[in-house]
C-alpha cells in the first residue's frame, strides 16, 4: 500500500511537471503565432516607397511633420500633413484631437494604415509628451525646418 | 547638511546591510548564536537609517534646495507643496531610493513581526534579503546618487513633468514600490526554505500574510495608476498595454498565482517546489519590471532621463539574483519533498488550472513586452500593442474566470464531479440568461470579446457568493468573506471592462460658445470658454453643460499650460453617474473661434476600478481572518509583559 503510494506521488509529480512544461510551450506557441499577425512593423517615409505596404496593414510611421503641411479640415478635427525622414515624404490624415506636443517640424509617430490612395490614416498619434521624451524611434533624428533635411545619425 | 546627513545615512544602511548578510551567513554555517542574534537588530537599524536618507529627501524637495542636484533638475520653487513633497520620488535617483527604503522595512517588518518561522529559515531569510538589499544600495551609491550637490546652485529648478503634477504621484508610486518591493520577502522567504531545506506548510503559512500584503499593494497600485492615466492622459483609455504597464502587471499576475499556490501549501502540503519557483518568479517579475522602466532602454513618461551605465547596472542586478536564485533552486529542489496527494476533481486541481492560466498570460505577455526589443537588436523596429495582449491574454483570462467560478465549489481533495456541477447550474443558468437577453438586445454590435465578458462576468458574479449559500453568514471565517469579496471584484472588474469596450460613445465636434451636441442620451452645450489660472499653470477652460432627463451638471475640461517646464497638457473634465461616466476633453482652439472637443460617454466603467478596489480589500480581509489569532495572541504576550 505504501509502495503503490509512492509510485503515485512520483507519477503525480511527473504529470504535473508534462503539464506544466505543455502550458508553457503552448504560451510560446500563442505568442508566436499572436505577433506574427499582430506586431505592427514601424516605417519610416523611405521604408514605406522602397519596400511597400499593402494597404489596410496595420503599421507604425515615423518621421518629421513636414514644415507648412499641416492643414486642418472644415470639420475643425480632421488634419492632413506630410511625414518625412529627409529621403521621402508621406501624406496622412488624422481625425481627433492631436496630441499637446503635435506640431509642425516636430517628431511624430503615427499608427495607423494607409488607404488605397496612398494616404496613412492615423487612428493614434504619438508625439514627444515633454522635451525629454521621445518616441524611441525618433531617436538621433534632427529636421531643419528652414530646408526640410533631416538628418539621422543612425 | 541635510544632503550629507541623507548621504551618510545611506552609506551606514549599506554598511549594517553587509553586516546583516554576514551575521547571518557565518551564524548558520558556524552554528553561532550569538552572530544570529545580531541580525534582527541589525535589520531594523538598517531600515531606520534608510528611512531616515528618504527623510532627508523629500527635505530636500520641500526647502527646493537648488544646491542638490537632483531638487534642480526635478522640481522648482514656484511647485505646490505635495507636488515639491511627492516629487521626490517622481524621478530615477528618489524612486531607487524609496524601493530601498521600501525594502528595508519589509526586512525590518519580517525581523519585527515574524513568529511562527523556525529561527534559521527567519535568519536565512533575512540574510537573503540584506543580500538584496545590497545590490540596490549598491546601485544607488555608485550609479544614482540622488544626494549628488550642484555647484553652484541653480538659479531655480527645472521643474516637475506636469503630466506627473498630480495627486495620483503622492499615492500610486509609493504603493506599488509596496507591492513590488514586498514580494522580496516572499523572494527571501524561498531563498530562506532553500537553504534551510524547509519548504513545508508551516513555511508556507508564515509567507502568506507577506505575499497578500504585497499583493494587495500591487492591486492598488495598479488600480491607481489605471485611474490616473485614464482621467489625466485624455485619451479616455484606462489600460494602453504600454510596456511599463505590463511591467506592473507580471509582477501581480505572478503574485496572484503565488498567493492561490502558497493556499494549497498551507492548507494542504502540496504544490512545493512549485511555490517556491514562483516566489522567485514573483520578485523577479518586479526586477524585470524595473530594469524596463529604469533602464532606459523603453521610452515613456515613467523613464525619466536615463543613461545607459544604470540599463547595465540593473542588467547586472538582475542577472545575478534571479540566476543566484535559479540555480539555488535547481540545486534544493531534489531535497523538497513531494507534497500530498490529490484526486483529478478537486478544488487543488482548479488551483493548479488557475497557476497555469496566470503563468501562460504572464508568459504571453512578457514575450509580447521584449520582443520589441529583441527584434531591434536585430535592426527590425516593431511594436507590439493592444491587438496581440488582447488577442491572446482576452481568452486566457475569461478561461482563468471560469476556472475561479467552478475552484471554491470544489472540496480540497477529493470531489465528485456531478456535485460541483450542481452547484455550478445557478451560476450556468445566469450566464445561459444573460448570453440570451445580450444576443436579443445587440446581436452584432458588440465584438464577440466582450460579449464573452459580460456573460461570464454575471456567472463569476453568482458563483463567488455560491459558497456562501449553505453557511451561517454571522459564523463564516473572515477569510472565506476576502475570497468572495475578491472573486466577486474579478467579476465586477470584468464586467465594467466589458461594457466600456462594448457600449462606448463618443463623438468629436468642432464646437463655438452656443452650440450643442447630442451623445447617448446625454445633451452637452459648449456655454463659454475663457482663461484661469492655478499655482504654476495657466490655463484656457471651458463651461460645458451637461444635460440628461432634466438634470443638470457643469463640467470644466481645461487646456493647461504650464511654464516650467513649457508644456501643454489637456485636464479632461469627468461627470459620474451611477450607471457610468461622461468624459469631456478640450482640444485646440481654431482659427475661426470653434474649439475641439471629444465627449465619452461610458457606461459603468467605473466598475472597472470598483472591482479592482474590492479585490484589493478581498485580500485585506483574509490577511485579518488568517492572522487575527496571532496577532492576539501576541498582544496578550505583550501585556504579560513578554516582548520576546
Amino acid at each position: 500500500m505504501a509502495k503503490t503510494g509512492a509510485m503515485k506521488s512520483k507519477h503525480q509529480r511527473l504529470i504535473l511537471a508534462i503539464i506544466a512544461l505543455v502550458a508553457v510551450v503552448a504560451a510560446g506557441l500563442l505568442a508566436a503565432s499572436a505577433l506574427k499577425d499582430e506586431a505592427a512593423y514601424f516605417y519610416a517615409p523611405d521604408d514605406v516607397k522602397t519596400k511597400g505596404v499593402e494597404p489596410g496593414k496595420a503599421i507604425r510611421l515615423g518621421g518629421m511633420v513636414v514644415a507648412g503641411s499641416l492643414k486642418k479640415a472644415a470639420d475643425g478635427v480632421t488634419i492632413t500633413f506630410d511625414v518625412t525622414d529627409g529621403k521621402a515624404t508621406v501624406p496622412a490624415t488624422f481625425t481627433g484631437i492631436a496630441p499637446d506636443l503635435f506640431r509642425e517640424g516636430s517628431g511624430v509617430v503615427a499608427e495607423g494604415a494607409f488607404d488605397e490612395t496612398g494616404t496613412f490614416v492615423a487612428t493614434e498619434l504619438l508625439a514627444k509628451h515633454d522635451e525629454r521624451y521621445m518616441p524611441r524611434e525618433l531617436e538621433g533624428m534632427n529636421y531643419n525646418a528652414a530646408t526640410h533635411e533631416m538628418k539621422a545619425d543612425r | 547638511m541635510i544632503a550629507e546627513l541623507g548621504l551618510a545615512a545611506l552609506w551606514l544602511a549599506a554598511a549594517l546591510a553587509l553586516l546583516q548578510c554576514v551575521l547571518a551567513g557565518l551564524g548558520l554555517t558556524q552554528s553561532r548564536d550569538d552572530l544570529l542574534s545580531g541580525v534582527r537588530p541589525v535589520a531594523v537599524c538598517q531600515a531606520l537609517l534608510c528611512a531616515l536618507a528618504f527623510l532627508c529627501l523629500i527635505l530636500l524637495f520641500l526647502r527646493s534646495d537648488m544646491s542638490v542636484l537632483l531638487v534642480a533638475m526635478n522640481s522648482h520653487s514656484a511647485k505646490p507643496w505635495l507636488y515639491k513633497f511627492a516629487g521626490a520620488w517622481g524621478n530615477h535617483e528618489g524612486s531607487m531610493l524609496l524601493w530601498v527604503t521600501v525594502m528595508g522595512v519589509a526586512g525590518a517588518g519580517v525581523a519585527l513581526l515574524e513568529r511562527t518561522l523556525k529561527r534559521d529559515t527567519h535568519m536565512a531569510t533575512l540574510g537573503a534579503q540584506a543580500l538584496i538589499s545590497l545590490g540596490f544600495y549598491a546601485f544607488l551609491l555608485f550609479s544614482s546618487n540622488p544626494f549628488e550637490r550642484l555647484a553652484p546652485p541653480a538659479a531655480d529648478g527645472q521643474g516637475l513633468n506636469p503630466l506627473l503634477q498630480d495627486p495620483g504621484l503622492a499615492f500610486h508610486p509609493p504603493t506599488l514600490y509596496f507591492g513590488y518591493v514586498g514580494l522580496s520577502v516572499a523572494f527571501s522567504f524561498a531563498v530562506g526554505a532553500l537553504v534551510t531545506r524547509t519548504v513545508d506548510a508551516a513555511f508556507a503559512r508564515a509567507m502568506r500574510p507577506w505575499v497578500l500584503t504585497a499583493w494587495v499593494m500591487l492591486t492598488i497600485g495598479i488600480v491607481a495608476g489605471s485611474y490616473w492615466a485614464y482621467y489625466e492622459l485624455g485619451w479616455g483609455g484606462w489600460w494602453f498595454w504600454d510596456p511599463v504597464e505590463n511591467a506592473s502587471l507580471m509582477p501581480w499576475l505572478a503574485a496572484t498565482a503565488l498567493l492561490h499556490s502558497v493556499t494549497v501549501l498551507a492548507t494542504r502540503d502540496a504544490l512545493r517546489a512549485w511555490t517556491v519557483m514562483l516566489a522567485v518568479i514573483a520578485f523577479s517579475m518586479s526586477m524585470v519590471g524595473t530594469f524596463l522602466v529604469r533602464s532606459g532602454i523603453l521610452t515613456s513618461v515613467h523613464a525619466f532621463a536615463v543613461d545607459p551605465e544604470r540599463g547595465s547596472f540593473i542588467l547586472a542586478l538582475l542577472a545575478i539574483y534571479i540566476g543566484g536564485a535559479l540555480a539555488l533552486f535547481g540545486a534544493r529542489v531534489g531535497t523538497v519533498r513531494e507534497g500530498k496527494q490529490f484526486e483529478a476533481m478537486s478544488r487543488e486541481t482548479w488551483l493548479v488550472v488557475n497557476n497555469l492560466l496566470l503563468t501562460v498570460i504572464l508568459g504571453v505577455v512578457l514575450i509580447g513586452t521584449l520582443y520589441p526589443l529583441m527584434t531591434e537588436a536585430f535592426g527590425h523596429k516593431v511594436s507590439v500593442g493592444p491587438p496581440y495582449f488582447n488577442r491572446i491574454a482576452g481568452p486566457l483570462a475569461l478561461m482563468l474566470m471560469l476556472a475561479m467560478m467552478a475552484g471554491p465549489l470544489t472540496r480540497w481533495r477529493r470531489d465528485k464531479p456531478g456535485l460541483v456541477a450542481e452547484r455550478l447550474i445557478w451560476p450556468a443558468l445566469a450566464m445561459a440568461g444573460i448570453a440570451a437577453a445580450l444576443g436579443v438586445a445587440s446581436w452584432g454590435k458588440i465584438g464577440l470579446l466582450p460579449f464573452l465578458g459580460l456573460v461570464v462576468a454575471g456567472g463569476v458574479a453568482l458563483g463567488s457568493i455560491v459558497p456562501l449559500g449553505k453557511r451561517n453568514l454571522r459564523r463564516t471565517p473572515l477569510f472565506v468573506w476576502g475570497m468572495v469579496i475578491a472573486h466577486m471584484g474579478c467579476a465586477v472588474s470584468l464586467a465594467g471592462m466589458a461594457a466600456d469596450s462594448a457600449f462606448t460613445t463618443e463623438k468629436l465636434a468642432a464646437m463655438k460658445p452656443g452650440d450643442n451636441v447630442e451623445a447617448a442620451g446625454w445633451s452637452v452645450t459648449f456655454s463659454s470658454v475663457a482663461p484661469v489660472a492655478g499655482e504654476n499653470w495657466s490655463a484656457m477652460q471651458a463651461d460645458m453643460i451637461a444635460q440628461r432627463g432634466g438634470a443638470e451638471a457643469l463640467l470644466n475640461p481645461q487646456n493647461r499650460f504650464f511654464s516650467d517646464p513649457p508644456t501643454t497638457t489637456t485636464e479632461s473634465a469627468i461627470l459620474t453617474r451611477w450607471d457610468g461616466q461622461l468624459y469631456i476633453v478640450l482640444g485646440d482652439a481654431l482659427d475661426d473661434g470653434r474649439w475641439q472637443v471629444r465627449i465619452w460617454w461610458k457606461p459603468f466603467v467605473t466598475l472597472i476600478w470598483l472591482g479592482g478596489l474590492m479585490i484589493a480589500a478581498g485580500g485585506v480581509l483574509t490577511i485579518i481572518g488568517r492572522e487575527r489569532r496571532g496577532w492576539l495572541l501576541k498582544l496578550r504576550k505583550i501585556h504579560a509583559g513578554d516582548w520576546g
